[in-house]
């Protein structure tokens, strides 16, 4: 008998035992006598990470790396892989009072190198406890790691306890970029806070100098056996070595789509739908009245906004697609984009969907998130449908994507940074284009609402979540409709 | 304050939208839709080119990215120089025919790349194709820089592919692998095949120039080193470049086998009804059990299950008492408005809907529902974990054993929606030099006929009986 049925089979399972029963939430199937065999009940795509892994960076002051771990941990969180950024800058910030001047990273600096040494041990101690207390999967360790001693003693640490570990190292000559760099975040960061411009641009490029005299770059050679992406001059060349598995492949392939190039994302929904106004959901209605004024005025808004190439994505669903033939621009259509699928309760009323699923309602509002609709899908479906929209939309530079509420929410949650529990609620009204544009580590929100009145559908979460409440407090927080 | 989008017609209010019958997309109805009805991934056609001495596996990346990138729906087609060397040349002596002072030979050479390269011309600009694949040995800065000049004067990109190993055992496994069996030694013994390519092999080198990392920073390349080990990304330029390296960097040759089969035989199943969330039958409880025994046997080493989230897949897996991961993109095709219905019901309901996927199974979309074409994208994570694992056993449905049959076994859209993929029957897929081993196992456990075959009569006007004459039995 082969490893594989000698595990799990001791329990005489016997075999017209495939007696399964449906989890009333993420309508998943699941064994009717729990076992083991089934893994990670309730996702879509089964869960790639077995031993946590930790992602550590690598890399000299200005050189993105924490632009790099910010956004793939937003990346990671948001396709459901739990993660967390530990900086260690951060914790000498909370180490050392008040930061001085450069002289603190001089490498002779015996004072200093103690307590960098000891901040970045605390920092993996905390990583440890992410691990076991907060069953965190990845960890990104941001800090410069240059020298190979620092490195080896994060390998140490990491295979006495079994963590995966995949450097990024970000290496970049250009001194225009490592300018920019220091402008757009190290300017404003905490150690500069009383100094002008011009001082601390000094201090800091003397900073950086104290980390070249002991910088070893990972070698191709005596580092054979690690895994890492060397990423230079900002992606245009990436060396990629012995990636483990599934989680990493990801990874990479992520940093190898992202780029730094200015440029903003435009959300909106279609305009106002048939649907929408007699306030029933889903379905694949045409524009009302207001909701051809509404595309005529996006293709107004547009036009004013002189974009440079903006590329236009609609979903396959009518009413999008309607609102995109406004703009009299090509555009393109992705099934991905269509809204989520409501299945049985698919072009309901909320006040139907009450009278006819009450349980299924109240389900819905204990756990927006991972709720699944009876033959349908749920948001948790969603993100994982959307991922490539999201991989393709970071290579890309301008883009306007009309979509879907369920839709529209998720891809703001990835941009936004929203948790999972926020991402159900999230407002994204009619009518409004919001103009992400990114910013230091993060993006700038603009609303602009295109001034043509429309329904609300935004239906916030009741206060009694009970299967067993009262129509009326399952109704209560539903707008207002024909 | 124009945007800089050449389709930008003046008169652009609300156009008519109709919804084409077949595919179930909405196009403005008149002339000359700007829609495109998917991501397009390439704007210009894009050529790609493999580089690296003989037996460095250029042959087998450049077969299986075309197999995937068509099964993708890019258009791609591969052309291999060696076989132009071979219609040339008829009979192939020896190894001299490489040799660098063999002025001839390298005529003869530089013509078949140049006959390659018009076809390429051919396929890119005048049939529609949208990505080819060079292979040939282009280990010169020279040559490299001709096909540069090439794509240059007919819009087309270009993307290197090196393949650079040097372990001894990777590429003797290589010659035994698909060099022993080639043409040009269909004559030989080992022996004597082996020395002579070694030999051939050793032509190339002294002329060999590697991509260089500074005198090629601006081209567009990937280069891959000892088999995948390592990889040196430059200059990807647009999306379906960036999807070719994750592809070739998820791909390796470790031996190992995929099996594919579907759930145990359903009570819908045996109803003759479609799609649904059904039960195993008696007789699929016991296709579960023959299947743990059958795994048993194999005594397969780190095996991984998968199902999808339907409960006929899931209690199947559940049959084999280990562990198994659940994927929702592996859900049978949704029919729509279909599901649940037996063909004679969807006859009466829907005949022209019938009759229309009949018409083209590959991209019809039910009503509310999903085409095969639908499928093959969402199946495409699937493929690319399939890729990165090793022993695999994948417990799905007809329609989507159908799509990733027709991946690892090359078939066309149009042979797909017909590959017969019958209950109670395991395919085991081992890859094998170029291309893929298959073996069909049936467990012995009797089931329903599933399998549908197109019909004579695909039209709209078609009577009942023509439209059902190919439905197999059921209750």
């Amino acid at each position: 008998m082969s490893a594989n049925t000698r595990t799990q089979t001791a329990t005489a399972m016997s075999h017209s035992q495939s007696h399964l029963t449906q989890t009333r939430l993420e309508k998943t199937w699941v064994p009717w006598v729990p076992n083991r065999l089934s893994k990670r009940r309730g996702s879509s795509v089964p869960q790639f990470t077995n031993s946590p892994t930790m992602i550590v960076m690598v890399g000299l002051p200005a050189r993105g790396k924490t632009y790099i771990s910010k956004k793939l941990t937003r990346y990671l969180n948001w396709i459901g892989v739990t993660t967390k950024v530990f900086n260690v800058g951060q914790y000498r910030r909370d180490a050392t009072r008040a930061y001085n001047s450069f002289e603190f990273f001089k490498p002779d600096n015996a004072e200093a190198m103690k307590i960098r040494k000891a901040c970045a041990i605390a920092a993996l101690k905390d990583v440890w406890e992410y691990f076991t207390s907060e069953q965190g999967q990845v960890v990104v360790f941001d800090a410069t790691n240059t020298t190979p001693q620092r490195r080896e003693l994060i390998l140490s640490f990491a295979k006495e306890n079994s963590y995966k570990v995949f450097f990024v190292e970000s290496i970049c000559d250009d001194p225009e970029i490592i300018a920019e760099n220091i402008k757009q975040v190290k300017l404003s960061s905490p150690d500069y806070i009383d100094c002008d411009k011009d001082e601390a641009v000094a201090d800091f490029l003397k900073r950086i100098e104290c980390y070249k005299l002991t910088y070893v770059a990972l070698d191709d050679n005596k580092d054979r056996n690690l895994s890492y992406i060397k990423i230079f001059n900002v992606g245009s060349r990436y060396l990629v070595n012995h990636v483990q598995d599934h989680i990493q492949s990801r990874i990479v392939y992520y940093l190898m789509n992202i780029h730094v190039t200015p440029r903003s994302i435009y959300l909106c929904r279609h305009g106002e739908s048939e649907l929408n106004l007699v306030g029933r959901i889903g379905g694949d209605s045409g524009l009302s009245a207001r909701g051809a004024k509404f595309a005529s005025a996006l293709q107004t808004y547009v036009r004013k906004q002189s974009i440079s190439e903006l590329k236009v994505w609609t979903s396959h669903m009518k009413r999008t697609i309607q609102t995109a033939e406004a703009l009299g621009v090509a555009y393109e259509q992705w099934k991905a984009l269509n809204e989520i699928d409501a299945g049985v309760c698919e072009e309901m009323s909320y006040e139907e969907i009450q009278e006819n699923y009450p349980e299924e309602f109240a389900l819905r509002d204990q756990d927006k998130y991972r709720y699944r609709y009876p033959k349908g899908e749920s948001y948790e479906d969603l993100v994982q449908r959307l991922e490539p929209v999201i991989m393709e939309l970071e290579r890309q530079e301008n883009v306007l994507v009309i979509c879907h509420q369920a839709v529209m929410r998720c891809l703001l949650a990835y941009f936004l940074d929203k948790s999972a529990v926020e991402l159900p609620y999230l407002k994204c009204p009619l009518h409004t284009v919001l103009k992400l544009t990114p910013v230091a580590y993060g993006c700038k929100v603009e609303s602009v609402f295109l001034n043509i009145e429309a329904v609300n559908t935004h239906r916030d979460k009741p206060e009694n979540v009970d299967v067993d409440r009262e129509p009326e407090e399952a109704l209560e927080t539903v707008p207002a409709h024909i | 304050m124009m945007l800089d989008n050449e389709e930008y017609l003046v008169d652009a209010c609300q156009r008519e939208l109709t919804q084409n019958p077949l595919r179930k997309i909405w196009l403005p109805g008149k002339s000359g839709h700007i829609a495109q009805r998917r991501v397009c991934m390439t704007n210009c056609p894009t050529l790609i080119v493999t580089v690296g001495l003989p037996a460095r596996g250029k042959t087998y990346i450049s077969k299986k990215l075309t197999r995937y990138l068509n099964w993708i729906g890019v258009p791609t087609k591969e052309f291999n120089v060696g076989q132009y060397r071979r219609e040339c040349v008829k009979i192939y002596k020896s190894f001299e025919f490489f040799s660098p002072d063999n002025e001839e030979g390298l005529k003869i050479r530089r013509h078949c790349a140049m006959a390659a390269l018009n076809d390429v011309r051919q396929y890119l600009s005048v049939e529609g194709g949208q990505v080819a694949v060079f292979d040939a040995t282009n280990t010169t800065r020279e040559r490299r820089g001709a096909i540069v000049k090439f794509a240059e004067q007919n819009g087309f990109k270009v993307f290197f592919v090196e393949s650079v190993c040097e372990d001894p055992d990777v590429i003797a496994q290589n010659i035994v692998q698909v060099k022993l069996g080639s043409p040009d030694y269909i004559h030989c013994d080992t022996q004597e095949a082996i020395e002579d390519f070694m030999k051939r092999i050793k032509c190339y080198e002294s002329s060999y120039q590697p991509l260089d990392e500074v005198l090629d920073r601006d081209m567009p390349y990937i280069k891959i080193m000892d088999v995948g080990r390592r990889y040196l990304v430059n200059r990807v330029q647009d999306h379906i470049q960036s999807r070719i390296v994750y592809y070739l960097m998820n791909i390796h040759i470790t031996p190992r086998s995929i099996y594919l089969s579907r759930h145990g035989e359903s009570d819908l199943n045996i109803k003759g009804r479609i799609g649904g969330d059904s039960a195993l039958s008696a007789r699929g409880k016991e296709y579960g059990t023959c299947l743990r025994k059958y795994i048993q046997e194999q005594n397969i080493k780190d095996l991984k299950v998968w199902t999808s989230q339907m409960k006929r897949t899931i209690q199947t897996a559940e049959c084999l008492g280990v562990p198994y991961e659940q994927w929702k993109s592996l859900n049978e095709i949704d029919a729509g408005v279909c599901e649940e219905m037996m063909y004679e019901e969807i006859q009466e309901h829907y005949p022209l809907e019938f009759a229309l996927r009949d018409q083209d199974k590959y991209r019809y979309r039910y009503p509310k529902g999903e085409s095969y074409e639908d499928l093959v994208q969402r199946l495409e994570p699937v493929i690319m974990e399939l890729e990165r694992q090793e022993n695999v056993l994948v417990i799905c449905h007809q329609a989507v054993m159908r799509c990733l049959l027709a991946y690892f076994l090359d078939k066309t859209a149009v042979e797909l929606p017909y590959l017969k993929c019958p209950l109670h029957t395991v395919l085991k897929l081992t890859p094998l030099a170029y291309g893929c081993k298959v073996e069909s196992i049936y467990l012995g456990v009797d089931a329903v006929n599933t399998h549908r075959e197109r019909p004579e009569n695909v039209s709209v006007q078609r009577s009942t009986e023509a439209a059902l004459k190919t439905v197999p039995a059921h209750f």
